[in-house]
């Protein structure tokens, strides 16, 4: 540690994974996050882990959730459809209440889609995706030394709350390369896994399960994990805010549009605009309060996706109809350019 | 007084739920007993299905994770994989194994996974209520087949030993019945051997158990004990499909 490496996201978010103690991986090919089973399927030998290559995203999952359950440090990534068929499994384990990462590198969708870099996936990993009442940690990265920091960060999240966190990257954040360096994520006090099944020697039997046939006990148990959600929500919001203490338009952004709205930023800021940003890094817990406070001093938000449009909508409830929220996307696979968003920003008056 | 016979220590002393007749309870027992003679209640994870036995995890006395319809091989894969010193078992129904599931048991089966599968075979979907199975015999009537199964809508009854026992990664099948005394010291010889084939090591292994179900079949235990040997042995032969030996 503290060398700085050139790595595709891919390879690095499956060093990162290796370093944060991940020593199994079940997985499913597909376009464009193959480099990350890949790489795990040569490194994880060496480290005496198990790599496995499933029969479907269905099952890679749920050999995720028996391993979660045995206690493991367990990962799978996939890609928008195949994180279709992995909703099922998340939501079991959601319900039995295991930790695990999920990687998405999303690509543009619904259906079969395409396979370039979209953030169309995020009313599915927000909002549920999988049924019944519950909520993944969703970690948005916006370049690969954040990829790595989350994704170490992401296995203690999960342990801390035992709960699926999920690493939301696209196409960009998969394929490109930066340097980076593996630092050791913030030390948490993580509570003993004294739930898991590994045999009951030397203690009475216990059972993994999300089912609860009584309608009271069920109801009692997803108020429970209701509880926990609050928890996370008070104390794991991640956000970044740029030049937003004059700013008059608020771009709000995640990941790859983060970036391009951030160019967009510098540049019309040097035009004089008072452009700031606001960059979610949790969409879920998503940094409601952050916008919320932001709302009392800007004029206009402008949020841009690569969607028709989901973020928006946690924007617009967080803004509560302080002020107008306008929201600029692109989808299919199509990356905005800077000139579309100080295009945008500037029709809207600009803020100079 | 002498005791002669107990509840094993590897089943709970929960009452079960099961249907008068049925014999899944045999079932459970057979694979306790198993569990107990072979001293590994301590070091098993068994993995519940989704169907009428949701709730074997509240019957068997060791370390217990719930699966999703089908997926209890994919489970037991993960388990086992993490803790190849422990030994896991699925226990599944023919809904749960022979058609949601049939990915997850042919390359589970495929891979070599070293587990055991109790395959509990009823020709018909118990707990949702009678509905057509893959295991369902031609002109048997269901709620979802009420004119019986006719093979040109909808397939063949599948035999599921005889399939996977063609796989390479495949160390012992075996199929049984619990229909009379005889046929149930038979089951519990072959479920151990497919423990004591895990235990060493050899591959996967599966015993499918030809069971009854006479709440869905409409007749009474007697009867559908009777139905099982008459109808469904004829179909679904009995014995060993593929022995460790036969790996070797």
């Amino acid at each position: 540690m503290g060398e700085r490496i050139l790595m595709k996201g891919n390879e690095a978010i499956g060093e990162a994974a290796i370093k944060a103690g991940c020593r199994y991986f079940f997985g499913y090919p597909i376009t464009p996050q193959n480099e990350l089973p890949e790489y795990m399927s040569r490194r994880l030998p060496e480290v005496g882990g198990v790599f496995l290559q499933a029969e479907s995203e269905v099952a890679a999952i749920n050999m995720v959730y028996g391993a979660a359950g045995a206690g493991a440090r367990v990962m799978t990534s996939s890609s928008s459809p195949g994180i279709s068929l992995k909703m099922e499994g998340i939501s079991y384990i959601a319900g039995a209440d295991l930790p695990c990462v999920i990687v998405n590198i999303v690509r543009g969708g619904p259906g079969l889609g395409g396979i370039q870099p979209a953030q169309s996936d995020y009313f599915q990993a927000t909002k549920g995706g999988g049924h019944g009442d519950y909520h993944m940690v969703v970690l948005a990265p916006s370049s690969i030394q954040e990829a790595v920091d989350l994704v170490m960060e992401a296995f203690d999240i999960a342990d801390q709350y035992r709960v699926p966190v999920m690493v939301i990257g696209d196409g960009m954040i998969g394929q490109m390369m930066e340097p980076v360096e593996f630092k050791e994520p913030p030390k948490r006090d993580l509570p003993a896994k004294d739930w898991i099944t590994d045999g009951c020697k030397g203690r009475k039997p216990n059972v993994i399960n999300s089912l609860s046939l009584q309608p009271e006990k069920l109801e009692e148990m997803n108020w429970n994990r209701y509880k926990r959600y609050e928890k996370i929500k008070e104390n794991e919001v991640k956000v970044e805010t740029i030049n937003m203490e004059d700013a008059e338009i608020a771009l709000v952004a995640y990941g790859t549009t983060s970036r391009i709205c951030f160019s967009a930023m510098e540049t019309l800021r040097e035009e004089g605009y008072k452009v700031g940003l606001i960059r979610p890094i949790t969409l879920w817990p998503f940094p409601t309060e952050t916008i919320s406070k932001a709302a009392d001093n800007v004029k206009a938000f402008l949020t841009v996706e690569m969607s028709t449009g989901q973020m928006v909508e946690d924007v617009r409830l967080a803004v509560n109809g302080k002020v107008p929220v306008h929201f600029y996307g692109r989808t299919g696979g199509m990356v905005p350019s800077p000139d579309e968003i100080i295009e945008q920003v500037k029709a809207l008056g600009g803020g100079k | 007084m002498i005791k002669v016979a107990g509840r094993p220590e590897s089943l709970t002393d929960k009452q079960m739920h099961y249907c008068p007749g049925c014999t899944h309870g045999i079932i459970h027992r057979l694979v306790a007993e198993v569990m107990d003679e072979l001293g590994i209640r301590e070091k098993t994870i068994g993995v519940a299905p989704v169907g009428c036995s949701v709730l074997a995890y509240e019957y068997f006395n060791c370390d217990m994770h719930e699966a999703a319809h089908g997926r209890a091989p994919a489970v037991a894969t993960g388990i086992k994989r993490v803790l190849p010193d422990k030994v896991v078992f699925t226990y599944q129904g023919d809904g749960d194994l022979a058609s949601i599931g049939t990915a997850e048991i042919v390359h589970a089966a495929n891979r070599g996974e070293k587990i055991t599968t109790i395959f509990v075979n009823n020709a018909i979907y118990g707990m949702t209520g009678g509905q057509m199975a893959p295991t369902t015999l031609l002109g048997q009537k269901a709620t979802t087949a009420p004119y019986g199964r006719d093979a040109e809508k909808a397939g063949y009854p599948i035999r599921v030993s005889e399939m996977l026992s063609t796989l390479t990664g495949v160390a012992y099948i075996a199929r049984v019945s619990v229909h009379n005394p005889q046929h149930i010291r038979k089951a519990k010889k072959a479920i151990k051997k497919a423990f004591e084939t895990q235990l060493e090591g050899k591959g996967f292994s599966l015993v499918e158990v030809l069971s009854t179900c006479p709440t869905n079949w409409g007749l009474t235990p007697i009867e559908a004990l009777k139905w099982l040997e008459e109808n469904m042995i004829p179909y679904y032969p009995l014995g060993e499909f593929k022995t460790p030996e036969e790996v070797e």
